[in-house]
């Protein structure tokens, strides 16, 4: 389905001199107007809401896309193959329950409870693999079969509830652990927004300037091609699952810090403004495919748009509404364009 | 036949179509009657599928008439098509079936979309229309059975018998036996000499098998480039008169200089491939252009890739450089020196939304990497540039995107790509395919070169005359077989075509 996301939306530069007027602006608009949309929303809520401008409040606005953005990014990874990761949020929910299991009820130091939740969550993207490399389920269907797996998998684990410090487990076993003070700052600005820029940063150069980032693309672009060219295609697509789900996890965490506990179904929520981002993104700057510096600018837009609307006082029970249009609007242009050539 | 007598004869009279630049149907008269079995046939792009389609109603904008027993007809559709009792059988018989609905179901289809069967849909009716299709065809294929569970030649049957259940008067098959095996073969077409009697069945058959013709049809039709050459009975007909009828002339050899060989670098012995291949043995020495000569799926496509890793063996051995080489993948075969120009060039041959360069480094993009990872943009395009320039590649420069080159030049990124990979083996499947007239003597001109480099090429086509000018060395297929193998300097377009449908002395 996403294949359209490699069409290339600047087929060649060299043909823009001989455009008309009105083709250029609307190329224009296609290319920058996620960037003219962040631009307008500033100015609207500056009007309307005069806190919005406030240093604090854009610092908020930042801290609250990074999350958003580092499960995005994964996502990214998993589109440039022309795959499509819905299980994201599920292995976010997943990492955040054991990270916060490890500290409250086993009470490990804090790298290794990372480093240990980070692994194990990695399963997700390894069935990932499994069903679409391996048995050729179309990603998708795949992993929405996984996203429902291991749903369940983080519920049963943690028995069906929540995990904080000092209350006892479902069976009534005490916990003594406690929440290391270290792994709630990670979650607070700016440490948050460091994390969120460097894993930007890492992917956009992975991405664009190594071996392995071009042919992710070429895969996505043409798979049959890539192959007859003699790259290891299902290698490559394993491995961006397996980042895809890497980076869910890392977000799954910084969930985990944020909230000081392991809330069940905590990172559904994540799924859609991250799948939003990345659409929106594959747009930017006339790039015409996924990437990740177009997807924290769709992240931004999504932050910028939901902080405004709550400062606006839009109840937050309305803001899926607007967030899923935004979502349609997104994949609208990508897929508008497509049918017209 | 005469004039006059239009009794049962489904007519075409000065059938037209123009593609953008090409004339593919130059006024084409054609005709067949209800009852007999035709032949048509022709050299690839002859004509002779436009000309099915245009029948079929697959083509709607064309000039001349069709008419039957002197009625005009308008077939505008595949609808109108069929209501005119018209049903053409495709050679992909999956695009015409539904593979989860069963047999039963797929045999009445038209009768539902065309409002013969209505209201409640009563599986028991349609069960019954389809066992009696069936048994009219000495099928006793499951009509409970789903499609998808059927084999090739079943299901070729179970589109027959949907032409069957509509009364068609005409009947199309589009190479129907290239796929079949010998006793499959057979089945069919007693199944169709049946219906052609006892049901005034007229039949169109499309072969590529010259020699199966004869035992089939009692008349033929020659295409040569979009017109029809000759309608004649096919007795007192040769496989050697036909063939002359289908190239129309004979072809000079061009002058060629020797070029020195060196060792065997790729060889072949006795490789099968499940169903496509057979104990296939050949060999391409450094500097040597070999051709592989055969007809549409006679298995030139599927050498190349069981070559290049992409088609499992069977059985039998591949020797790169002397040295056995197991190769199960294109990636190893990649790493081994052996590179693949595809046939479907846009489908699996070039990246048509990047630019030249990275099309052009995607198989060698190792060497643009430095120390850290880094992949060096600047040389990529460097080394682009070069290649360019040494195969004449109109482009703007070299970040231009594919998908705004020519064919022809398209086809040059796609050779390039294995030069910059350093390929020492070239595999190249039908290269000149939708290259215009200059671009192909370039590339012509560009194999010769590597050959002169020593490099090895296999250059498998279906074009004979082009076979006959640029390689040292033929081997004929036909049905997944080496049938014969001959120097290019000693063999005739003639003698080729004749091996490549099937036929065994000259």
């Amino acid at each position: 389905m996403n294949e359209v996301l490699h069409e290339p939306s600047t087929e060649q530069e060299h043909k823009m001199d001989r455009q008309p007027a009105g083709k250029r602006i609307l190329r224009f608009l296609n290319d920058w107007g996620i960037v003219l949309a962040i631009l307008a929303l500033i100015f609207f809520f500056a009007v309307t809401a005069p806190s919005f401008l406030q240093g604090a409040n854009l610092i908020n606005i930042l801290r609250s896309i990074s999350i958003v953005t580092i499960i995005a990014i994964g996502l990214t990874v998993s589109l440039t193959v022309n795959g499509f990761d819905l299980s994201v949020g599920s292995t976010a929910t997943f990492a955040s329950s054991l990270v916060v299991s490890f500290f409250v009820w086993y009470s490990l130091p804090l790298g290794l409870s990372i480093g240990l939740a980070i692994l194990i969550a990695l399963s997700v993207a390894l069935v990932n693999v499994l069903l679409i490399v391996k048995f050729k389920i179309p990603d998708l269907f795949a992993t929405l079969a996984t996203m429902f797996i291991f749903e369940g998998v983080a519920m049963t684990y943690t028995g069906g509830g929540s995990i904080s410090a000092g209350m006892p487990r479902l069976d009534g076993t005490p916990t003594v652990g406690m929440i290391p003070e270290g792994f709630l700052t990670i979650s607070q600005a700016p440490w948050i927004i460091f994390i969120m820029l460097v894993v930007v940063a890492v992917t956009h150069l992975f991405l664009n300037h190594t071996r392995h980032g071009r042919f992710l693309y070429i895969i996505g672009g043409n798979p049959e091609a890539a192959h007859l060219t003699g790259i290891p295609v299902q290698r490559y697509r394993a491995l961006a699952y397996v980042i895809a789900g890497g980076l869910a996890a890392v977000g799954g965490i910084l969930l985990a810090s944020q909230v000081g506990s392991s809330q069940i179904n905590a990172g559904s929520g994540y799924l859609m403004p991250a799948v939003a981002a990345a659409f929106i993104g594959s747009s930017f700057a006339g790039q015409g495919k996924p990437n990740a510096v177009g997807t924290l600018v769709g992240a931004c837009l999504v932050g910028v748009l939901e902080n405004g609307l709550v400062m606006l006082s839009v109840p937050y029970y309305s803001l899926n509404i607007i967030k899923g249009a935004v979502l349609a609007l997104a994949l609208a242009s990508t897929y508008y364009r497509y049918q017209k050539k | 036949m005469t004039q006059s007598d239009v009794t049962n004869r489904l007519e075409m009279r000065g059938i037209s179509i123009e593609f953008p630049g090409v004339k593919a149907l130059d006024e084409v008269d054609f005709s067949v009657r209800r009852g007999e079995i035709h032949a048509l046939v022709g050299a690839n792009g002859a004509g002779k599928s436009t000309l099915m389609k245009v029948l079929a109603g697959a083509h709607t904008s064309y000039d001349g008439t069709i008419s039957f027993e002197g009625v005009p007809l308008t077939i505008d559709s595949p609808r109108a098509a069929k209501r005119a009792g018209i049903e053409i059988v495709y050679q992909e018989v999956d695009t015409a079936l539904i593979s989860y609905l069963t047999v039963a179901e797929n045999i009445c289809l038209d009768l539902l979309t065309n409002g013969q069967l209505k209201g409640v849909i009563r599986q028991r009716r349609f069960e019954q229309i389809a066992l009696e299709a069936l048994g009219k065809l000495q099928s006793s294929i499951d009509v409970r059975q789903r499609v998808s569970e059927l084999r090739l030649a079943d299901k070729q049957l179970v589109l027959i018998a949907r032409a069957l259940v509509q009364d068609s008067r005409f009947l199309i098959l589009d190479e129907p036996t290239a796929p079949l095996s010998q006793r499959e073969t057979e089945h069919l077409f007693r199944v169709i000499k049946e219906l052609a009697t006892r049901e005034q069945l007229g039949v169109i058959f499309i072969s590529h098998r010259l020699q199966e013709l004869f035992t089939i049809c009692e008349s033929i039709s020659v295409m040569r480039d979009g017109k029809l050459v000759a309608r004649q009975a096919l007795v007192g007909q040769t496989k050697e008169t036909i063939v002359e009828q289908m190239l129309g002339r004979r072809l000079q050899q061009t002058d060629r200089q020797t070029r020195p060989v060196g060792q065997a670098l790729l060889e072949l012995d006795q490789v099968s491939v499940t169903g496509q291949l057979d104990q296939l043995s050949l060999t391409v020495h450094a500097g040597e252009v070999i051709g592989i000569a055969g007809l549409v799926g006679a298995g030139k496509t599927e050498l190349c890739k069981t070559i290049f890793g992409a088609i499992p063996t069977a059985a039998g051995q591949i020797r790169v450089a002397g040295e056995p080489a197991n190769i199960r993948s294109p990636h190893e075969a990649v790493s081994r020196g052996i590179g693949l120009v595809p046939e479907e060039r846009r489908k699996e041959g070039i990246l048509v939304a990047d630019p030249i360069y990275q099309n052009m480094t995607a198989a060698s993009l190792k060497q643009f990497v430095n120390r850290f990872g880094w992949v060096q943009t600047g040389q990529e395009r460097t080394a682009a540039k070069d290649i360019i320039k040494r195969l004449a590649i109109k482009s703007t420069d070299e970040t231009q995107h594919v998908a705004g080159l020519s064919g022809g030049n398209q086809q040059k990124v796609a050779i390039g790509k294995w030069l910059l990979a350093d390929a020492s083996i070239l595999l190249l499947d039908e290269p000149t395919k939708g290259v215009d007239v200059g671009a192909k003597r370039e590339i012509f001109h560009v194999i010769h070169q590597l050959a002169e480099q020593q490099k090895g090429i296999l250059y498998a086509s279906s074009e004979f005359d082009e076979l006959l000018t640029v390689t040292d060395r033929i081997y004929v297929m036909y049905d997944g077989k080496i049938v014969f193998e001959t120097k290019t300097s000693e063999t005739t377009e003639e003698q080729l075509l004749l091996y490549a449908t099937g036929g065994t002395t000259s």
